[in-house]
């Protein structure tokens, strides 16, 4: 378990991560979305004990990180796969940090087959591709068998395959009983492994919502309708008790799932339709629209809400 | 968190990267190389020089005359050990791996301090013995007085060379910049105002000024140096515990990276 408790960073005037209040349970694949900027990888920096708040707390469970024996068997992280020595090989890499942690030696050739980096445990790090920097990195979070993972942007810059194998890895983790909390500033990337979400924008919490919740909210389904007899339509509409708004172009939309109640309708009334389209707003949509909100508020610098407010605001949307 | 195990850990970093064996290699070469050629062409120019000069020649330290330049890669070697962190990114991921920041930079210093110390005994013993085989008849012995302290002191001196610029090095974290102040002071800045009369009162105060005092075992011909050859070596310690001591500073203050 993680818990961030008011957590801030500042560089300056400038404010990178603010008053973050949230817990990450164990369990489950929790995704932590945010534009890019937004203060993920700071959070992240700051979960480890490697960037120090400027107020608030963090704790894994219920210690702070530097008060943990032998932390990479608590939580293991990869945050950026370049952070090698080039000229180090993979093998010697897991060895040192396997070593400085108490962790036996033959679980480094374990990680390594697990990320699937044996056949080039002894080369340099410095010829390994970006996958293949991305997998090592991986290795090295596993290496003391933690209950908790942390990936930073896991998936950015592989090809789809590497991005195939992260998704499969971070869902087998979970299954095995593991917190996994994992950041990206995509959307669809999160629908499909996540199950818990915390959306942050400007570095404030913008959504703390299991997924399930989150795309219920969000993943609005309607009926687009055009049709000459507009007017006539509506009315027809209202007396069976369903509310048409008008949408642009003069479309008409009904919230729900109702195309083929109102096609029927349309028939007995004898209406021409030109369209009659079940649409669903995608989740990438919802989380652009809960961003932008964090970014105009920034750019207008309105009186200072809670954060809290912004959430809620979106709930009630 | 034991400091065995990240002693362990900082061991098996260093042996694991090709910057360790060509800098101490490197150091050790250049000083012999260059220690043996001054003590041959010295002797051969022995019978030319003035009085005053032979009166206070030192066997001792003309065979560790090759030091001056095998520093220079003994620097490299402090800085070179400590920047990678920094320059790889590695800081991160060692720091996230041994979050007590003070055992994590005394470990490595340790470790890195140990092998500067071998390497050093080596190659000062080396130095003294091929500079005397070079020097033949001029030379003195091991069992001279002051003698052992000197070639002792010269491991020691290039120990402390290694170890100051560890600190420095946690001070500055980029290995360009480290290098880019130590060689020239080291090798030019240091020399120089240890030698002009309007610096000298300071000059000697330097690290490098200060800790070669050891080596000497005959003292230069009206020299008042205001500190013997332990107390020299006293001063360049107490550089080397502000050097280390600031980079720890640093290093628990900063956000790693």
């Amino acid at each position: 378990m993680i818990e961030l408790e008011g957590l801030t960073k500042r560089y300056g005037d400038t404010v990178a991560v603010d008053r973050l209040t949230f817990t990450v349970r164990p369990g489950v694949v929790t995704g932590f979305l945010g534009p890019n900027g937004a203060g993920k990888s700071t959070t992240m920096r700051m979960i480890l004990g490697l960037d120090h708040p400027t107020a608030g707390d963090v704790r894994i469970d219920g210690r702070h990180y530097d008060r943990l024996k032998d932390p990479l068997t608590y939580i293991g992280a990869l945050l950026d796969a370049k952070a090698v020595h080039g000229g180090r090989s993979a093998y010697n890499h897991l060895l040192c940090l396997a070593q400085s942690n108490g962790i036996p030696e033959r679980r480094v050739a374990e990680v390594l087959d697990t990320v699937g980096l044996t056949s080039v445990a002894r080369k340099k790090a410095k010829g390994f591709s970006l996958g293949m920097g991305q997998r090592l990195g991986i290795a090295g979070a596993l290496l003391g068998d933690p209950r908790i993972l942390m990936f930073d942007e896991p998936v950015n810059g592989l090809d789809p395959e590497g991005i195939h194998w992260i998704r499969t890895l971070m869902k087998s983790l979970a299954a095995q009983g593991r917190t996994v909390f994992v950041s990206s500033h995509l959307m669809s990337e999160m629908a499909l492994t996540a199950e818990h979400l915390v959306v942050i924008g400007q570095g404030r919490l913008l959504a703390d919502t299991s997924m399930a919740d989150f795309i219920r909210q969000n993943s609005r389904s309607y009926v687009r309708i055009r049709s000459p007899q507009r007017e006539r339509l509506l009315d027809v509409l209202h007396e069976a008790g369903i509310t048409a708004v008008q949408a642009g172009g003069g479309a008409l939309e009904v919230e729900g799932d109702k195309a083929e109640r109102i096609g029927e309708l349309a028939a007995r009334s004898g209406f021409v339709l030109h369209e009659l389209s079940p649409r669903q707003a995608s989740l990438e949509e919802a989380f652009m629209r809960l961003t932008a909100d964090a970014v105009e508020y920034h750019a207008h610098s309105r009186p200072d809400p809670a954060p809290q407010d912004w959430g809620a605001g979106w709930k009630g949307a | 968190m034991a400091a065995v195990q990240v002693i362990r850990s900082e061991w098996t970093k260093i042996r694991s990267v090709a910057s360790t064996v060509w800098t101490l290699s490197l150091a050790v070469v250049v000083t012999l190389a260059l220690g043996m050629l001054i003590s041959a062409l010295t002797r051969s120019q022995y019978g030319g020089m003035p009085l005053r000069e032979r009166l206070s020649f030192d066997p001792t330290v003309i065979s560790f005359a090759g030091m001056t330049l095998g520093q220079l890669a003994m620097i490299v070697f402090g800085v070179l050990v400590v920047s990678n962190e920094y320059s790889t990114g590695m800081i991160r991921v060692s720091l996230a791996a041994v979050p007590q920041r003070g055992t994590f930079l005394f470990s490595k210093i340790a470790v890195a301090g140990a092998l500067a110390l071998v390497v050093g005994m080596v190659t000062s013993f080396a130095a003294f013995f091929l500079g005397q085989a070079m020097l033949g008849s001029l030379g003195t012995r091991i069992g001279d007085p002051g003698v052992l302290r000197a070639v002792v002191g010269g491991g020691l001196y290039m120990t402390l060379i290694a170890l100051f610029s560890m600190g420095v090095a946690a001070m500055l974290r980029s290995p360009m910049l480290s290098l880019g102040i130590l060689m020239p002071f080291f090798f030019l800045i240091s020399n120089i105002l240890g030698n002009v009369d309007a610096t000298k009162r300071i000059g000697r105060f330097l690290p490098d000024q200060a800790g070669s005092r050891i080596m000497q075992v005959v003292p230069r011909f009206g020299d008042d140096t205001p500190y013997g050859p332990w107390g020299g070596l006293g001063i360049m310690a107490l550089w080397v515990i502000a050097a280390l001591a600031g980079g720890y500073a640093l290093l628990k203050r900063r956000d790693a990276q």
